[in-house]
C-alpha cells in the first residue's frame, strides 16, 4: 500500500494537487464564461498530469511516467483543442439562462464537499487510515463526482454539459492515481483513449444539434416528454 | 473450439464493418451485415453447451466464456439475427439508399459491442464495452436526424454516460478494496475479486456496490434512472430500438448480476439484494404509470423494456435457483417478445405515418397477417398463457414467494396485472376502436416479407418455451445459479 508509509513531503505535494484541482473545480461552478471551464479544465489536467508523475517518483511505478505525459497530451492538450473548436463553432460565449445563480451554486458546491469529507472519514476511519492522504484523495474524488452532477443539472448549453461529464471523470482519475496507482497500465490507456472518443463523439452530435435543432441548450430540447 | 467460436462472433460483424465501409453499396452492406448476423448466431447457438464444462479464459484472461455469459450472448445474436432481417426491409422504406452503409456499418458495430461485452472478464474492460455500447448507438438512436432523434441522442448520451461514470467509480473503489488484500498489482477478473472479497473492507465493498448499481442501472434502464430510454428506444429506426431493449439492456444487466455475486460471496447481510428488488419494483412503478397513460406506440413498448428489466432485476434480486433461472428465462423470452413488438411498432409506424396511437386504428382489419402476429406479441408481452414470458415470470414470482422480500413478489403481481390490463387496452383501442366515418383512412402501405418474416421467427419460439420447457434448460440454469451463489462450495469456477 502505497500511502501507508510516504514522506510528508510527498503526502503534502499530493495533498497540494488534489486540493488543487478541487478548486479549478469550484472555478468551473462559479464562472459562466465557457472559456473559463475550458481553462480550468486544461489546468486541471496538467495538475493530475503531474499528480500521476509525482505518484510515479515516490512509489516506484515507472509506468506512471508513461500515464503522465498521455494524461498531459490527451486530457491536457487534445481535449482542451477540441472542445475549443467546438466552443467557436457554437457563437455562445457565456450560458444564458441560468437556473440556479453561480454564488448559489458555489454553496451548494461547499455543501457537496461536506459531505464527501464525512463520507471519506467515515470510510478512512474503519480501513484504520483516517488522517492519510487517503482521506482527502476520497473526498476529492468524491466531490468531484458530486460538483460534475451539479453542473451537469445547474448548466444547460452543451459544452457545459461535456464539461460536466469530464470532471466527473477527472474526480475519478486523480483519485484513482493516489489510491490505486497499481492499476493495469492497459487500463488506464484504454480508458484516456475512450475519453477521447467520448469527445469526439459529443462533437459531432453538437454539429447535429446546431445543424438540424438550431439550438445547443438543453432548457429548448423539450420535444420528448411523458 | 470455444476460442474459434468467440473469435468467429467477434470478427464476423468486424469484417462486416470493414467491407460494409470500403464498398459502400447499400445492398451489399445490407447482406453484409445480415451475413455477420448468421455467422455470429450459428457461433453463438453452440455457446451455452461448451460453455458448461467450466469457465473458458482466453488472451491473458481478459475473456472469459462461462454459462451465464453465454447465455447472454445467445440472447444479443438472436435479436442481432432477427433485427438484421428486419432492417432490409424497414431501412428500405426510409429512402435514403445513399446512408444505408453507414446505418449498416453502425449496426454491426452496435451488435459486435453487445455480443462483446459479456466476454469481457476483466471488470474495468467491461466498464469499456458498455461505454462503446452507449457511443455506437447514440449515433443510431441519431440517424434519422430529426430534430427528436438527435435530442433523444443527446439525452441518452448525457444522461447514460453521467451514469456510467458512477459505475467507473464503483469499479476502482472495488480495484482499491482489493488491493489491500492482493497487493497493489492485480488482475482485476471477477474470480479474483470474487475469491478476494470476503476479506474486502466491508463499507468500501458497500459503496463501491451500490455505486456499480447506479452505473450499470442507468444504462439497464432501471427507474428512477431510466429517463433516457423512452427517448432513445421511441426515436430510433425500429431495429435499433430492438436491438437496444433485446440486447444492450441485458448486456448491462450481466456487469449488475456479476458485481451481485462478488459482493454476496463476502455476505455483506440483505441490503445489496434488498436495493436491487427495490430498484426493480419501483421500475415496474413507474412503467406501469406511463404504459397506463401512454400516447407513442414506440414509447409504449419502450416503457414496456422498463417493466421487463425490473422484473429480471427482480428475478436477480430474488435469487436463489429459482429468482436466477427465471431471470435468465426472461431474458430469453423478453429478447424475443420485445423484438417482436418494436418491429410491429415499427411497421405499423411507416404504414400509418405516424407515432401516434389515436391514430393508429383498425390494424386487424388492414394488416391480417401481420396485425395478428403483432397481437399476439402482445398477449404474450403482458404475460399471458401460453407463452414464455407467463412461464418466466411466474418462475420468479415464485422465488419471490419463497424468499424474504414477499412484499415486493406481491407488488410485482399488482402492478403486472395493472400493466395488462393497461397495455392491451391500448391494443383494443387501436384493433377494435371503428375509425371515425369522416376521416378519410391513411393509405396503408402493406408491410413486405423482409418485416413479416422475423415477427414470425421471434413468435414461434415464443410460443414453443411457453408450453415446453426442456430439462436441458433447466439444469443449464440450475448450474449458472450455482455459479453466482456463495453457498454452493464452486465459488470462483462457475464465474
Amino acid at each position: 500500500m502505497l500511502v501507508a508509509h510516504l514522506s510528508p513531503l510527498a503526502a503534502s505535494l499530493f495533498s497540494l494537487i488534489a486540493i488543487a484541482s478541487l478548486l479549478l473545480a469550484f472555478v468551473m461552478l462559479g464562472s459562466r464564461w465557457l472559456r473559463h471551464y475550458l481553462y480550468a479544465f486544461a489546468l486541471e489536467s496538467w495538475l493530475i498530469a503531474a499528480l500521476s508523475a509525482a505518484v510515479g517518483y515516490y512509489g516506484q511505478y515507472p509506468e506512471l511516467y508513461l500515464i503522465a505525459v498521455l494524461t498531459a497530451v490527451f486530457r491536457g492538450c487534445l481535449l482542451p483543442y477540441l472542445l475549443l473548436r467546438i466552443v467557436r463553432r457554437l457563437n455562445v460565449a457565456r450560458e444564458l439562462h441560468v437556473v440556479v445563480q453561480a454564488s448559489s451554486s458555489l454553496v451548494i458546491g461547499a455543501f457537496a464537499v461536506v459531505f464527501a469529507l464525512v463520507v471519506a472519514t467515515h470510510i478512512g476511519d474503519t480501513l484504520g487510515l483516517g488522517g492519510t492522504v487517503v482521506v482527502l484523495a476520497l473526498t476529492v474524488m468524491l466531490s468531484m463526482k458530486l460538483i460534475g452532477f451539479l453542473m451537469l443539472t445547474v448548466r444547460h448549453e452543451a459544452i457545459s454539459q461535456i464539461l460536466g461529464l469530464l470532471v466527473l471523470e477527472n474526480g475519478i482519475f486523480l483519485g484513482s492515481q493516489i489510491l490505486v496507482p497499481g492499476m493495469p497500465l492497459l487500463l488506464e490507456i484504454v480508458i484516456l483513449f475512450d475519453l477521447l472518443i467520448i469527445v469526439a463523439c459529443f462533437g459531432l452530435l453538437v454539429q447535429y444539434l446546431i445543424s438540424h435543432v438550431g439550438t445547443t441548450s438543453s432548457l429548448k430540447l423539450r420535444r420528448l416528454v411523458g | 473450439m470455444v476460442g474459434a467460436l468467440l473469435l468467429t462472433i467477434v470478427l464476423a460483424p468486424s469484417a462486416a464493418i470493414v467491407l460494409i465501409l470500403l464498398a459502400r453499396r447499400p445492398r451489399l452492406a445490407e447482406g453484409l451485415n445480415l451475413a455477420a448476423s448468421v455467422i455470429a448466431f450459428l457461433a453463438a447457438l453452440a455457446l451455452p453447451a461448451l460453455s458448461l464444462t467450466g469457465a473458458h479464459v482466453y488472451w491473458a484472461s481478459y475473456i472469459i466464456l462461462d454459462p451465464f455469459g453465454a447465455w447472454v450472448i445467445l440472447c444479443s445474436a438472436i435479436v442481432y439475427l432477427l433485427a438484421s432481417i428486419y432492417a432490409i426491409g424497414y431501412m428500405r422504406l426510409l429512402e435514403e439508399e445513399d446512408s444505408l452503409p453507414r446505418f449498416y456499418a453502425l449496426f454491426a458495430g452496435f451488435g459486435l459491442t453487445t455480443l462483446v461485452g459479456p466476454m469481457m472478464n476483466s471488470a474495468g474492460l467491461y466498464w469499456i464495452a458498455i461505454e462503446l455500447t452507449t457511443l455506437v448507438s447514440a449515433f443510431l438512436v441519431a440517424f434519422e436526424r430529426a430534430p427528436e432523434s438527435i435530442e433523444a441522442a443527446w439525452k441518452y448520451i448525457i444522461v447514460v454516460s453521467g451514469g456510467i461514470s458512477l459505475a467507473l467509480l464503483g469499479t476502482v473503489l472495488f480495484y482499491w478494496a482489493g488491493s489491500f488484500v492482493l497487493g497493489p498489482h492485480y488482475d482485476m477478473t471477477w474470480a479474483v475479486l470474487r475469491g478476494a472479497a470476503p476479506q474486502m473492507n466491508p463499507a468500501v465493498l458497500l459503496l463501491a456496490f451500490l455505486l456499480v448499481l447506479v452505473g450499470y442501472g442507468t444504462k439497464v434502464g432501471l427507474a428512477p434512472m431510466h429517463t433516457w430510454l423512452p427517448d432513445a428506444h421511441s426515436e430510433g429506426p425500429a431495429p435499433v430500438s430492438a436491438l437496444l431493449s433485446g440486447a444492450l439492456l441485458n448486456t448491462a444487466m450481466v456487469g449488475i448480476v456479476r458485481y451481485l455475486a462478488i459482493i454476496e460471496a463476502a455476505h455483506p447481510g440483505p441490503l445489496p439484494r434488498l436495493v436491487l428488488v427495490v430498484l426493480g419494483a419501483f421500475s415496474l412503478f413507474v412503467a406501469a404509470m406511463f404504459i397506463v397513460r401512454q400516447r407513442g406506440i414506440k414509447r409504449l413498448m419502450a416503457y414496456s423494456s422498463v417493466e421487463h428489466m425490473g422484473i429480471m432485476a427482480l428475478g436477480f434480486g430474488f435469487g436463489g435457483v429459482l429468482g436466477v433461472a427465471g431471470a435468465l428465462y426472461h431474458m430469453l423470452n423478453h429478447t424475443l417478445n420485445k423484438s417482436l413488438m418494436f418491429f410491429g411498432a415499427g411497421s405499423m409506424m411507416r404504414s400509418y405515418q405516424t407515432k401516434d396511437i389515436g391514430a393508429i386504428r383498425d390494424v386487424g382489419r388492414r394488416f391480417p397477417v401481420v396485425g395478428a402476429l403483432w397481437l399476439a406479441g402482445a398477449v404474450a408481452i403482458t404475460g399471458a398463457p401460453p407463452f414464455g414470458l407467463f412461464a418466466s415470470e411466474f418462475t420468479i414470482l415464485r422465488a419471490g414467494l419463497r424468499g424474504p422480500q414477499v412484499w415486493a413478489a406481491i407488488v410485482m403481481a399488482l402492478l403486472l396485472i395493472v400493466i395488462f390490463i393497461a397495455f392491451l387496452n391500448h391494443f383494443r383501442e387501436m384493433y377494435f376502436t371503428p375509425t371515425p366515418a369522416e376521416a378519410e383512412p391513411a393509405p396503408a402501405r402493406p408491410v413486405g416479407a423482409w418485416c413479416a418474416v422475423p415477427m414470425w421467427l421471434a413468435l414461434v419460439p415464443l410460443l414453443v418455451f411457453g408450453l415446453w420447457w426442456p430439462e436441458a434448460i433447466w439444469q443449464y440454469f440450475g448450474a449458472i445459479a450455482h455459479g453466482l451463489t456463495p453457498s454452493s462450495g464452486v465459488i470462483g469456477t462457475g464465474l
